[in-house]
């Protein structure tokens, strides 16, 4: 089987790329007054790529290209989420970028960090894991310095640092695997590795698994979450802090069910885990820009997506419970940075006050999004926390359980901090507030609208969890 | 029949949610749907083979098979009071809200949501089912105290959901333990009373158990996890604390005789004296508290301390080992249903009644008033009944489950005993309570107080009513719950 190489196998990864070719191409020839023509153009590549990614789950589980690249649920799974996350993010852009004079370079870039997520997430062999977390990273670099003000050109510098800084982790451990194994690819890593000294061995899993968290946005790779989710315009920070993470993810997820036990890299992801949800949920605790709240909560979520990840291979929930979540979360955290992309003149948790009165939808919208990032019943989230829960006390690790449950308690104080708010009588000294936002009244027709949708999906997601969970069960190939 | 009781609320209140409802037409659709949803309940009970003791009006659709999870409901002899229970407490509510006039369309709204998660709480025969649930009233009652309440509500809401989330995710701790250690792993009701999936392991079922508990504990609430009760009580709305106490606080007594006995038969019975002790503690702590408050509706919230301590006495004796004596603990678990149900019934009624001080004169407080049965009649006639109810005078429920809870505990363990000085605390504290506010010369805030209008009396009088009717013909709902009872005693016995 790792002869094949079937480009068919490859059609949802060729419409991203030929999209983001066609979009970069069309973007230079096009009239500035039609340059609306490359957001369906981008919508059209992603629709196309989701197309014929839900085809190929029906299809075999197969490794192509020389076993390089696994065609197996999860990817599928990761190609759905990202390709619908992305096109999310795209109506979320709409009218953001309507005027903007790049926005055909926006879309391109948009595309390729998609790519770059299922590149990582199907990626079979170190190489590609590599050339996937690039692809994945350099698009954000640009993405995040699009705003042109101080906090953005902060952030964007703060995301290449640390891209770079972990770029280069990544790179070192895979020399040294790479090393210990004579090969990259993971077919022959699985049998040669168990052989592998064990000092040398730990330094690689520990260089790979943290280079990796930088494009997870946990611990220690986090710390450009925050700046970015602050600082950069609503739809970039909405997809930076959700699509990079389903790639790096699943590449962590092939990583500990490649490696051996001697790696420790299901004890390092655990403990990775935890240090992600805690830290992320008291930085948290009193933040009062929205944005950055809900950039520091990513940071806790993600902590809790590796909960499956340390249980990899240990229980058949795992890879199920992953997708679950993986899916809640994007649909969620996109949600709620709807929310904020439509109120951009409310910049601290005090202005949210009276929001229920004067923008009932919006509010509701917003309700169940932090609700479900908490994981109340019956949202998305709730069943993907429920899901890994079970994993982890099912894969041996009742602690993973207990950490879960208790920082969803911790989270529930910052969100609820913002909930609060909603239902009192807006301050009337309140300049900021204004009950018609003139100036921004296109995005927040926009936001409005991908904010009920997704409030809505959240909730069929999660009463109909028990569908999706069968569909992408079972276990990644090796 | 079930599911549509259970989601017959949530659908009227979709429609209120969204749709621009004018004010009246949303009270009365609330009202409607309610006394409805209270007729299909009736239907159930009396369509039941009586002294049954399985499933009736059984349904299950698979739902997350994975993890063996299904959307399975179904009622019996300990599920089906509680149900009547919570369609009589709302339709009360209803009565009660009839002028309710800030913003009744998302305040029906709401309650009918309430509605739903409390009836597909007692209706729910699946662990994940039974948690949805179970946090979706949390959801509601937040912003039921946060958007209508008074006093410091934003800060009494949000001390409750965090203190009551606590308590749910303890529980999902519990029942996530219960599903993993089941083979395979189910989150089904029966299927885990059936397994006990825990005999056999005392370290993990201790823990288990202690999961259950403290999650349990906190919602019902014994001491010393009932902190968060006073002030939500205090500032919530009058049809909040109504619900919040006839029906919320059952959740957690309900889960004990539902899931921690029948699931974790060799756990209960090695912490009984430990669920004995906190029971009896919480009987006397919440008399004698309540007996120092200087706030009448405090007050009742502290008895419902009190009265919840005589439910975990009672399931705790169930617990002591010992065969010859199934009688006393069948009793024992009949007097804590029962409780369960008499205390909806009394509490709701008083916090009716003690809701209209506060409408009428802004305040709570027994020394504002003075004398008041000259000018309100009806008031003091209905608080004085439900009084004598709640004090567990014979004629009324009370009596009926203090009774068999003490028959069955102090025949277990004499020491339990012990208990019934919290009886005569709660006595004096409601005899001074009703000489402070209702007798003696008019004075105070009493002057000029308005006696009770049709939608005050009507609910409160509905509740104590039934207070009555069980009272003096218990046997209408005796011959229900004790089949369901004998067999929790043969469960936990295993």
């Amino acid at each position: 089987m790792g002869m094949n190489k079937s480009v068919a196998a490859l059609l949802p990864e060729l419409w991203l790329l030929v999209g983001s070719l066609v979009v970069l191409v069309s973007g230079s020839f096009l009239p500035r007054r039609r340059l609306g023509w490359v957001r369906a153009l981008t919508a059209a590549a992603l629709i196309g790529s989701g197309v014929s990614a839900a085809l190929a789950l029906a299809g075999p589980d197969q490794l192509v290209y020389d076993g390089t690249f696994a065609v197996d649920p999860a990817t599928g799974a990761v190609r759905l989420i990202a390709v619908v996350a992305t096109l999310l993010v795209i109506a979320l852009a709409g009218d953001e970028l309507r005027d903007h004079l790049r926005q055909a370079e926006i879309c391109a870039l948009l595309l390729l960090a998609t790519l770059g997520t299922v590149l990582l997430a199907g990626a079979h062999d170190l190489l590609i894991v590599v050339t996937g977390f690039l692809l994945a990273s350099v698009p954000l670099y640009a993405l995040v310095g699009l705003t042109r003000t101080a906090a953005a050109a902060e952030a964007a510098l703060k995301t290449y640092f640390f891209g770079s800084l972990f770029g280069i982790l990544l790179m070192a451990g895979v020399i040294v695997l790479y090393g210990l194994g004579g090969e990259t690819s993971y077919s022959v890593l699985t049998s040669s590795l168990t052989t592998a000294p064990q000092g040398p061995l730990t330094v690689a899993t520990v260089a790979v698994v943290g280079g990796l968290m930088f494009k997870a946005g946990a611990v220690p790779g986090h710390f450009w979450v925050p700046d970015a989710a602050q600082g950069s315009s609503s739809f970039a920070a909405s997809f930076l802090t959700t699509v990079p993470k389903l790639g790096a993810l699943v590449a962590v997820y092939r990583l500990v069910v490649m490696l051996p036990p001697e790696s420790r890299a299901p004890l390092l992801v655990g403990i990775l885990a935890v240090a992600s949800m805690t830290l992320g949920n008291l930085a948290a605790f009193y933040q009062d820009d929205p944005r950055r709240l809900l950039g520091w909560s990513t940071v806790s979520q993600v902590g809790y997506l590796l909960v499956p990840v340390a249980v990899a291979g240990r229980t058949p929930l795992a890879l199920g419970s992953l997708v679950v979540y993986l899916a809640g979360y994007a649909l969620t955290n996109l949600t709620a940075f709807a929310v904020v992309a439509a109120l951009p003149q409310r910049r601290t948790l005090e202005s949210y006050a009276g929001l229920a009165s004067a923008r009932p939808w919006l509010a509701g919208a917003l309700v169940v999004s932090l609700l479900g990032l908490v994981g109340t019943p019956p949202t998305a989230v709730f069943a993907g926390k429920l899901a890994i829960a079970t994993a982890a006390w099912d894969g041996g690790a009742p602690w993973l359980t207990v950490a879960v449950l208790a920082n969803s308690l911790l989270s529930l104080f910052y969100y609820l901090r913002w909930v609060a708010p909603l239902m009192r009588a807006a301050a009337p000294s309140d300049p900021e507030v204004t009950r018609t936002p003139r100036p921004t009244a296109a995005a927040a027709a926009s936001g409005l609208r991908v904010a009920t949708a997704g409030a809505a999906g959240t909730l069929v997601l999660g009463v109909l969890s028990g569908a999706s969970w069968l569909l992408f069960s079972g276990a990644v190939l090796r | 029949m079930l599911s549509v009781i259970v989601f017959l609320p949530l659908a009227v209140a979709l429609v209120l949610a969204v749709a621009p409802v004018p004010a009246a037409p949303s009270r009365w659709a609330w009202l409607t749907t309610s006394v409805v949803v209270l007729g299909l309940v009736a239907g159930v009970w009396v369509g039941r083979d009586p002294g049954a003791s399985g499933l009736t009006a059984e349904a299950q659709v698979p739902w997350i098979p994975s993890v063996g999870s299904s959307y399975h409901v179904g009622v019996d002899g300990l599920s089906l009071p509680l149900l009547a229970l919570t369609a009589v407490v709302f339709v009360a509510a209803a009565i009660h809200s009839m002028r309710q006039d800030d913003r009744p369309r998302p305040h029906a709204a709401l309650f009918l949501f309430l509605e739903s998660t409390c009836l597909g709480l007692f209706v729910a025969q699946d662990l994940i089912l039974f948690f949805v649930f179970f946090d979706l009233s949390i959801v509601g009652m937040y912003f039921a105290i946060s958007r209508w309440g008074h006093g410091d509500r934003e800060r009494s809401a949000l001390t409750f959901f965090l203190y009551t989330f606590l308590g749910s995710l303890a529980l999902l701790g519990g029942f996530i333990g219960l599903a993993v250690y089941a083979q395979p792993h189910t989150f089904d009701i029966p299927g885990l009373v059936a397994a006990a999936p825990l005999q056999g392991h005392p370290v993990a079922g201790g823990f288990v158990l202690g999961a259950l508990l403290l999650g349990l504990a906190i919602k019902t609430p014994t001491v010393p996890f009932h902190t968060w009760l006073p002030p939500a009580h205090t500032d919530a709305p009058t049809v909040g604390s109504v619900v919040l106490a006839g029906v919320l606080l059952k959740m957690g007594t309900y889960g004990f005789v539902r899931v921690a006995m029948p699931m974790l038969p060799g756990s209960w019975r090695a912490w009984s004296w430990a669920i004995i002790a906190v029971g009896v503690v919480s009987v006397l702590y919440g008399a004698l508290v309540a007996l120092a408050q200087s706030d009448l509706k405090r007050m009742v919230a502290y008895t419902s301390v009190n009265h919840m301590g005589y439910v975990v006495l009672g399931v705790g004796a169930a617990g002591l080992f010992a065969p010859s004596d199934a009688a006393a603990r069948e009793a024992a678990v009949n007097g804590a249903v029962t409780q369960m149900v008499s205390h909806g019934l009394i509490t709701g009624a008083l916090f009716l009644l003690v809701g209209v001080l506060h409408e009428r004169r802004g305040t709570y407080a027994m020394d504002a008033y003075g004398g008041l049965a000259g000018p309100a009649p009806r008031l003091a006639t209905l608080f004085a009944l439900a009084a004598f109810a709640s004090l567990g005078l014979p004629g009324f429920s009370g009596f009926i489950a203090e009774f068999q809870v003490f028959t069955g505990s102090i025949a277990l363990a004499p020491a339990t005993a012990v208990a019934l000085l919290g009886i005569i605390v709660t006595a004096a504290l409601f005899l001074r309570a009703l000489q402070r506010v209702f007798t003696g010369p008019t004075t105070g805030k009493a002057q000029g107080f308005t006696d009770l209008h049709t939608h005050e009396w009507l609910p409160a009088g509905l509740l104590v009513a039934l207070a009555v009717v069980i009272g003096i013909a218990p046997r209408v709902v005796l011959d229900t719950i004790a089949p369901a009872a004998r067999s929790v005693v043969e469960l936990v016995s295993r």
